[in-house]
């Protein structure tokens, strides 16, 4: 049997896990804390290994070494994980429904569990009733559109009353606005429920929508791990910071240091970053696209920000309501715009611009 | 033409006159096809399911095998059970050739295959996550092959009357291991090759006519449990 920890505050923990696959490492986690109670986003682009590392938390694939707690019980062998994973529950991107009615779905695990019919029925229908389905319940679940589908595996899962629930990413086969609404509605479930989450998505959106910490997964490897303000602020790695919607990644030197200001030196151009780096540190310096504004050659002299660095338009593409547009400064700056700036500036490619973004804009990473 | 018409028209007398002869061959046709079928599906569906969810070297061979098996000539089994169940075969201490345990052993080695092989490709159908979220739900090894046997009933169902339609209506395998002798291993398929080479051709029709019957009784119940919407 599993050791007990008094001093386990996490109700999962996780060491040295790595999961291989036809002798190749998909996922190298070396150490990783859920808290009772929080929700942990994990972010990352396709193929980083996000569904891996839920299944393996969730007790649904072994790993190929590490070991694994569950509210201070370690998981060995001999652990019976049926138990376990009765205390847990699992959300999908495929809703994944039995080819029953809505009804039967949202009461299959309180089935599978031996829990009383009348009891069943009355979680069955709070739920149906909370996800805003109960009048579908006698429908059968393959008649769903995708929305009412997701709402019914949502509902099934938190009809158990788990302990903790994994969502793999189950807002990504939903249509925009379905997913705005079935998001807000998850996001307000989990927070009257307290139920600890732990969600897997490669949107950034969701992740901020719902994560009291976000984890950005890139390559199997867990980059970084914090509160979302930090890692959107500071991202630890120019992989993070790409990934973390923050388009100009370049590398410079600081070559001067004064009164928390450093100045890096970015090809043959000099930017100044709120940061403290001292001269001969080699940095990343991150940018994000909405904290660059552009001006017109003569009007340069009316911003107040510190970095006013003189360019070229490269390409300019509309971004939904926006436009983004890369500017050659010697190295390429992403700006985002709004169309009327960009209808005033008249921006085509090869026209002499100013892109220009305050120091405290500018995020420098240690390489 | 005068033919079939006064051949379906003395089946029909045959049928509803209740000749003794004729109903003691439907029901035996009955027991052993049916027997041999349900002998099939309790190999044939656990080995189904396990073909389709379980990945072992060498799984493709057997599977292979499996399928050819679907399509096993009913001869070749009934030269085989001959010889297995022959005097001096390895079997024969068994006395088993020529009753209806041997045409029982013919049956179910023709229709197994045939079950085995729709119950792999119906449970290859289903979605392979579905098994992922069912473990997920809580389930235990056997309430999740439950629920995957409950969500491929109807596949499951069609393996089913695949399985007794092929034991009910061979002939060859039979025939050899039955051996045709009335009152005892005389099935309707084996009655009627023999009194159609007799040129006793109104018999003949009366049995071919009480074996689609018999066909389209078993598969209309079927047909009704698998196309049932189920209530709440």
């Amino acid at each position: 049997m599993g050791e007990a920890r008094d001093s386990d505050k996490a109700i999962l923990r996780a060491e040295g896990l790595i999961v291989q696959r036809a002798g190749r490492t998909v996922l190298d986690i070396p150490a990783l804390e859920v808290a009772r109670g929080e929700v942990v986003a994990i972010i990352g682009p396709n193929g980083a290994g996000k569904s891996t590392l839920l299944l393996t938390l969730a007790l649904l694939l072994s790993p190929t070494e590490g070991r694994l707690w569950f509210d201070g019980l370690w998981i060995d062998r001999q652990v019976d994980r049926v138990a376990l994973r009765r205390r847990m529950a699992v959300v999908f991107q495929e809703p994944l429904l039995l080819d029953l009615s809505v009804y039967e779905n949202v009461a299959v695990g309180l089935q599978l569990r031996g829990v009383s019919a009348a009891e069943r029925a009355r979680r069955t229908w709070y739920w149906l009733e909370r996800l805003g389905i109960a009048e579908l319940a006698r429908r059968p679940a393959r008649d769903l559109s995708g929305g009412e589908a997701q709402r019914t595996s949502l509902a099934r899962a938190f009809a158990l009353a788990p302990e903790i629930l994994f969502l793999d990413e189950p807002f990504a086969g939903l249509d925009a606005p379905t997913r705005a609404e079935v998001i807000e509605h998850v996001g307000a479930l989990i927070r009257d429920t307290g139920i600890t989450t732990v969600l897997v998505t490669h949107d950034r959106d969701e992740a901020l929508a719902l994560g009291d910490r976000i984890g950005v997964l890139i390559g199997g490897h867990l980059l970084q791990l914090d509160r979302p303000e930090v890692v959107f602020g500071t991202p630890a790695s120019p992989e993070v910071a790409a990934f973390v919607g923050i388009e100009t990644v370049v590398p410079g030197h600081v070559i001067a240091y004064r009164d928390g200001v450093a100045r890096v030196q970015v090809a043959q151009r000099v930017v100044e970053a709120v940061a403290e780096m001292y001269p001969g540190r080699a940095v990343w310096v991150c940018l994000r696209p909405e904290d660059v504004t552009l001006l017109s050659e003569d009007a340069a002299g009316e911003s107040s920000a510190r970095n006013r660095l003189a360019g070229r338009v490269v390409r300019v593409r509309p971004a939904g309501t926006q436009v983004r547009v890369t500017v050659d400064c010697g190295f390429p700056v992403v700006a985002l715009i709004t169309q009327p700036s960009a209808q005033r500036l008249g921006l085509t490619p090869g026209q002499r611009v100013v892109a220009s973004f305050k120091a405290s804009a500018v995020h420098l990473i240690g390489r | 033409m005068d033919l079939i018409v006064e051949g379906i028209s003395r089946a029909l007398v045959l049928l509803f006159t209740g000749d003794a002869e004729l109903w003691r061959v439907i029901g035996l046709s009955l027991l052993v096809s049916g027997t041999a079928t349900l002998l099939s599906l309790l190999v044939g569906i656990p080995t189904g399911t396990f073909l389709a969810l379980t990945d072992f070297p060498g799984r493709r061979i057997v599977v292979s095998l499996v399928n050819t098996g679907m399509g096993l000539p009913p001869i070749v089994v009934g030269l085989f059970v001959t010889i297995l169940l022959w005097r001096s075969g390895p079997l024969g201490g068994l006395r088993l050739l020529y009753t209806p345990a041997a045409m029982v052993i013919a049956q179910c080695v023709i229709a197994t295959p045939i079950v085995t092989g729709l119950t792999l490709a119906a449970m290859q159908a289903l979605n392979p996550k579905l098994r992922l979220q069912i473990l997920a739900l809580g389930a235990t090894r056997l309430q999740m092959l439950w629920l995957l046997m409950r969500e491929a009933r109807l596949p499951l169902l069609a393996a089913v009357m695949a399985g007794f339609g092929g034991a009910v209506s061979e002939v060859g395998a039979s025939i050899m291991v039955g051996g045709n002798i009335p009152g005892q291993t005389r099935v309707l398929t084996t009655a009627t090759v023999m009194e159609t080479s007799r040129g006793n051709f109104a018999m003949a029709i009366a049995l071919s006519l009480v074996l689609l019957w018999l066909m389209l009784c078993v598969n209309a119940f079927l047909t009704v449990i698998q196309q049932r919407r189920r209530p709440l």
